[in-house]
């Protein structure tokens, strides 16, 4: 459930950018005042740990499918939720940059839902609640199943806000979110069963490793309220700065909620959101002409009841010279290898 | 995810590609991720129903992976390999948005499909820049660049730890699934109990590994940092190239040379 580069909007790549880097730099504080220099390579070993695992496939029963561990909740588990949040971030750009899952961009969306989630939510107040003080076998599985179920679910949750939020599919939220849930609850049950196993496997072999986990916790509490506040501080500082820049699409929102909830009354909302944002635009371009919406492909979303009528020679014009520039591109490109090759003969 | 022996191919390929030694291998990172970075975000601003405008863009992954001297065919197979999650997202738009969006001689075309080829197509520009940034600098040089520019350091270090022993223990974990392959005669099927016992035995290893790694790095002074030979400095080849670059984005996101270039072919024909 790797959120690509293709699929969001700058606002809302650059939002949760600001909100992971401001946990990375949160989570990177905490492990310095920790000053345990144990943990550095303790968290670089594991990090790689999970994305050896990732490759590794066992079969899910009676369905001839198979399914591999997530990692996050035993990170969390092993590491404690800073330390494990910060592996998370490293094992997603490892596979960001070397397979393409995700993207650069997307990434801060990635950190988010599988990062956040499942250490800073999941873990402290699902897997520690149940677990409690005294760690027994049948706590330790119950758990960690339903804190990966959940962790999960909320982060299939947070795919399909931010997939519709930035609006460059046509997806409606209700659908799709009755799409991704049920898919991720199988999934999650799939890698909480994984997690246990883990777990109890650990817990056998070597117990202590478990209890000095359950116990070492200077770092187990963490104030819920101050990353909450935190993110709410960024949310609100970068939302009102990318909503400038991002003016040209700025009502991914809106138009889904118009869109499923049918609410004239956001609409006219909408509409004034947009004349103000015009109007701001107006104001702040540098180039008006050229501005977004004088394009003749963006099409105005403004039009509720009809499509602008495009004009086909503009189109072919567009299709014309994107082949040409596509062309020009690609020779580009040979030429400079061409060279190289007779540099290298 | 893939198989673990293509995976840990896959990485071995593109460490060996970073080490090149063309301009763009020797070039501050700082620059390239900057550049790749400003691109990234230009490809994704413009509107969904985008295409032409989008097109031009193609100039920097080609001028990366051709200067670079990139195997085009493995950076293809590696897009591909991860194409499907945009594609089934994105293919519901054909469905949903049906509005006739322009007419070419007597066939229609909707908003959807307009809509789902920009999505492509930003598919295709984000990610093959990303697989050439890292094939240009490696994961090393990414990292160091990220903690030149202010990312946390205890982030960073654990970073290069982790990109360290991804290879130690992906070769660790390929000899395990060898040797459970070999026993139950290669079958394709690993039980959750088998795969619970594999997996922890890999885990106690990488504690384990990690506690001597630990040990070995006091004896030798560890101090919290990393030392890197090569050194980073600012040269105007990086700057000209991060501004160079920039501008080049910024213009092409305001300008659509596409449909200028083609209004005067097609004025011509016409």
């Amino acid at each position: 459930m790797h959120m690509a580069d293709a699929l969001v909007s700058p606002a809302v790549g650059g939002l949760m950018w600001a909100v992971s880097a401001g946990l990375i730099g949160y989570s990177s504080k905490k492990i310095k005042e920790e000053s345990d220099d144990r943990k550095i390579p303790l968290m670089g070993v594991m990090g790689a740990f999970v994305f050896a695992t990732q490759m590794i496939n066992f079969t899910i029963p009676a369905t001839g499918s198979s399914g591999h561990l997530g990692g996050g909740m035993v990170l969390a588990i092993l590491l404690g939720p800073h330390a494990a949040f910060l592996t998370m971030v490293s094992v997603l750009m490892v596979q960001a940059m070397f397979f393409a899952d995700g993207g650069l961009l997307a990434l801060g969306c990635n950190v988010f839902n599988l990062g956040f989630f499942p250490c800073f939510i999941a873990y402290p107040l699902i897997y520690r609640k149940i677990v409690g003080n005294q760690a027994s076998r049948g706590r330790m599985v119950t758990a960690a199943l339903i804190a990966a179920v959940m962790g999960l679910q909320m982060g299939a949750f947070s795919v399909v806000l931010q997939t519709v939020c930035s609006g460059i599919t046509e997806l409606p939220f209700a659908p799709f979110m009755l799409l991704m849930q049920p898919i991720h609850l199988a999934i999650g049950i799939v890698e909480g069963l994984a997690t246990a196993a883990l777990i109890l496997f650990i817990w056998k072999a070597r117990p202590e490793i478990m209890l000095a986990a359950a116990e070492k916790r200077p770092l187990g509490k963490i104030s819920i309220t101050k990353v909450a506040l935190g993110i709410l501080a960024t949310t609100l500082v970068t939302g009102g700065l990318l909503s400038w820049f991002a003016s040209s699409k700025p009502d991914g929102l809106e138009w889904a909620m118009f869109n499923t909830a049918g609410l004239e009354e956001l609409h006219n909302r909408d509409q004034a959101l947009h004349a103000f944002l015009d109007d701001l635009q107006g104001k702040t371009a540098i180039l008006p002409d050229y501005g977004f919406k004088s394009t003749a492909e963006a099409p105005k979303n403004e039009e509720s009841p009809n499509w602008p009528a495009v004009d086909p020679a503009t189109s072919l014009a567009g299709l014309v010279g994107g082949v040409l520039t596509l062309l020009a591109s690609i020779i580009i490109g040979l030429a400079l290898r061409r060279r190289k090759t007779q540099e290298l003969e | 995810m893939a198989n673990i022996d293509s995976g840990f191919l896959q990485i071995g390929r593109m460490d060996t590609l970073a080490q090149g030694k063309t301009w763009l291998h020797r070039l501050d990172p700082r620059a390239k991720l900057i550049a790749v970075s400003v691109f990234i975000v230009t490809v994704v601003s413009f509107d969904k129903y985008t295409l032409s405008a989008l097109i031009p863009f193609f100039v920097f992954p080609a001028i990366l992976v051709g200067a670079g001297g990139l195997p085009v065919r493995f950076l293809m197979a590696r897009v591909l390999m991860v194409a499907p999650f945009a594609f089934f997202i994105g293919i519901f738009n054909p469905l949903l948005d049906r509005q006739t969006f322009f007419q070419m001689g007597t066939i229609a075309v909707s908003g959807g499909w307009i809509s789902f080829g920009s999505i492509m197509i930003r598919f295709v520009l984000t990610i093959t820049t990303v697989l050439a940034l890292i094939a240009l600098s490696g994961f090393n040089g990414v990292c160091l660049a990220m903690e030149k520019l202010g990312a946390p350091k205890p982030f960073v270090v654990q970073l290069l730890f982790l990109y360290r022993y991804l290879f130690v223990l992906t070769d660790e974990a390929i000899r395990m699934v060898r040797a459970r392959s070999l026993r139950a005669f290669h079958s394709k099927t690993m039980g959750i109990k088998t795969f619970a016992s594999l997996v922890g035995h890999l885990l106690l290893r990488a504690l384990d590994r990690a506690q001597r790694i630990h040990l070995a790095m006091c004896c030798r002074g560890f101090d919290g940092r990393v030392p890197m030979i090569k050194p980073m400095g600012l040269d105007w080849k990086a700057v000209a190239f991060t501004v160079g670059w920039c501008g080049l984005f910024i213009l092409l996101r305001f300008y659509n040379l596409p449909l200028k270039l083609g209004a005067l072919v097609t004025g011509w024909v016409g």
